[in-house]
């Protein structure tokens, strides 16, 4: 059907592939929209269940719509601009930090071939988004003519620009092992008959806690929420912000959070290769992509990372700033630094044989 | 016009635009966001040029790093640009002197180079392989000296800044944070023991 769909509006010519492409961006876009709202349920329903509390429960069956709740009364508040701000950068400021979150999302491969666009240098790319993300939260801090929002957009800005550093690294011996930049070939390198084992958790262990850890202080969650430290600066870089334009900012963290957890999966974790990859052979259909791997892996494993957020959320107190910035430059850094060389090593003897 | 044509107009037109508008608006902020617009929009024509690592790296390291820093910067020392500005109408011809100059050398440098060496095919695409392979293979076995010379250079440059601007000062308190996550709980508390003093007794 979908084949048929595509034939159809490719006969329109230019104005077919406009409109096809469109539909591949929604595709990924709605989604990712509903998975933030539903994320949002999930994490106060997980966090109450975390401090013996029941969680959202009045609105829907289970509260499950207390999510849709949220999103329409932010919606239907009245945004207030600030006296003495600047009102062009003060409405910039949400959509600049709405737009790469999304962007990224493009390169995300879920299945063999299910991506919607198939760069080479996609792991680049994805880099660049997400240091672009910065700068929403930098002009909100400014643009709001406010004390507390500068200092939240000054913490998440170093924050951020000192653990893309380690970050960066940590893909980098990702790209060492693969030997590309290209997300499918990443995740068709991690193929074997070993299994769990063949994935770049095992020979990349420290590479994998560090970008993990540092995709949370690059998103500015708990225990690296400094940035909107209620307790010291009342809510950071977005205290002015009301309404929809508040919504967006959430939309935007969420979104990376979720992204993140999916980058964790197709770079360490295999994607959508199973754990079971190699040791079970047999043909059933409906269950042997439990074996055989499917896009139901990218998601159970993508949902087990963005449960680790609300795990350690629910579970750590708030870093003081110096340590954040002491654990990025002094203990991250170093180890990322060793651990390229013990990889281009592990490369270079054959130690670890991409698809094998 | 071919839609890649309408494109390279598109974002050459927003880059030259940003470049005038880091000139001339008044706001520093402004300015600094017109340069993040400028190195954004020259990204996209690498893009188009099929440049595609120059492009993410550029976006990668001006815009999300040095830019980040850059605009840091502007926001805090809080400038006031007015003195700064007042000299613009006086050193206006000198300005403009200077960029005629520079405009005539860069097209006597394209001009020359177009008349002496026929544009040559990618060679990327000639070796078969992708631009950032071509690339990475071209760097680390052809050039693979003069790249770690540079790099080299750019590392001692890099320590050299630290110990020019580290000073130690004194009368301040530091804390050592690894002596704070060593800390064990002897440190912090001292648990006496005491008989108790009962009702009567002379304390003494």
């Amino acid at each position: 059907m979908i084949d048929s769909m595509r034939d159809t509006l490719f006969g329109y010519g230019d104005t077919g592939i406009v409109v096809w492409t469109v539909l591949k961006i929604l595709a990924i876009a709605v989604p990712v929209i509903i998975a933030v709202a539903m994320f949002v349920y999930w994490e106060r329903k997980v966090i109450g269940w975390m401090h013996v509390r029941m969680g959202p429960n009045q609105i829907g069956p289970l509260g499950l719509l207390q999510a849709f709740a949220d999103v329409f009364k932010l919606l239907f508040k009245e945004v207030i601009l600030p006296a003495n701000s600047n009102k062009v950068l003060y409405y910039l400021a949400p959509m600049i930090a709405l737009v790469p979150a999304f962007a990224a999302w493009s390169v995300i491969p879920f299945d063999a071939g299910l991506v919607l666009a198939n760069v080479n240098v996609g792991l680049l790319l994805l880099l660049a988004m997400t240091s672009l993300g910065v700068y929403g939260i930098i002009l909100a801090g400014w643009a709001s003519n406010s004390r507390y929002a500068m200092l939240g957009a000054m913490r998440a800005a170093a924050q951020t620009v000192s653990y893309e550093i380690a970050m960066g690294f940590a893909l980098v011996s990702v790209m060492i092992m693969t030997g590309s930049l290209n997300l499918t070939d990443i995740v068709l390198a991690q193929q074997g008959s070993k299994g769990f084992f063949d994935w770049y958790w095992l020979p990349l262990l420290p590479m994998f806690v560090i970008y993990f850890i540092s995709g949370v202080a690059e998103t500015n969650r708990a225990p690296f929420d400094v940035a909107e430290g209620e307790s010291e600066i009342v809510a950071g870089f977005h205290v002015e912000y009301s309404g929809s334009a508040f919504a967006i900012f959430f939309l935007a963290e969420y979104a990376n959070m979720i992204l993140i957890a999916f980058l964790a999966s197709v770079l360490f974790m295999g994607g959508w290769l199973s754990p079971l990859q190699g040791w079970i052979n047999a043909d059933v259909p409906w269950v042997d992509w439990l074996w055989k791997g499917g896009w139901q892996w990218t998601f159970i494993k993508a949902f087990m990372f963005s449960f680790f957020y609300l795990w350690f959320r629910a579970s750590f107190p708030r870093y003081r700033y110096d340590q954040i910035m002491r654990l990025g430059w002094k203990v991250f850094i170093p180890i990322t630094i060793v651990w390229v060389v013990a990889a281009a090593c592990m490369k270079y003897y054959g130690i670890v044989t991409i698809g094998a | 016009m071919t839609f890649e044509l309408v494109c390279f107009y598109f974002f050459g037109a927003v880059a030259a635009l940003a470049a005038l508008a880091v000139i001339s608006v008044k706001n520093p902020v402004v300015a600094a966001l017109n340069l993040v617009l400028t190195f954004f929009s020259m990204a996209c024509v690498w893009l188009l040029a099929q440049a595609e690592f120059l492009a993410v790296a550029l976006v990668l390291v001006y815009v999300g790093a040095v830019m980040v820093l850059f605009l840091f910067v502007v926001m805090m020392l809080d400038v006031d640009f007015a003195p700064v500005r007042e000299g613009f109408v006086r050193f206006l011809p000198v300005g403009i002197v200077v960029a005629v100059v520079m405009l005539v050398e860069m097209l006597m440098m394209i001009g020359v180079r177009s008349l002496q060496v026929p544009v040559s095919a990618d060679p990327a695409a000639l070796a078969g392989m992708s631009n950032m392979g071509w690339l990475g293979r071209t760097l680390f076995r052809d050039f693979l000296l003069p790249f770690e010379v540079a790099a080299l250079i750019l590392t001692v440059g890099l320590i050299a800044a630290i110990p020019l601007t580290l000073r130690k000062r004194s009368g301040i308190k530091t804390q050592n944070p690894g002596r704070q996550v060593m800390v064990k709980r002897e440190d912090r508390i001292r648990l006496v023991k005491m008989d108790a003093v009962k009702k009567g007794e002379a304390t003494p």
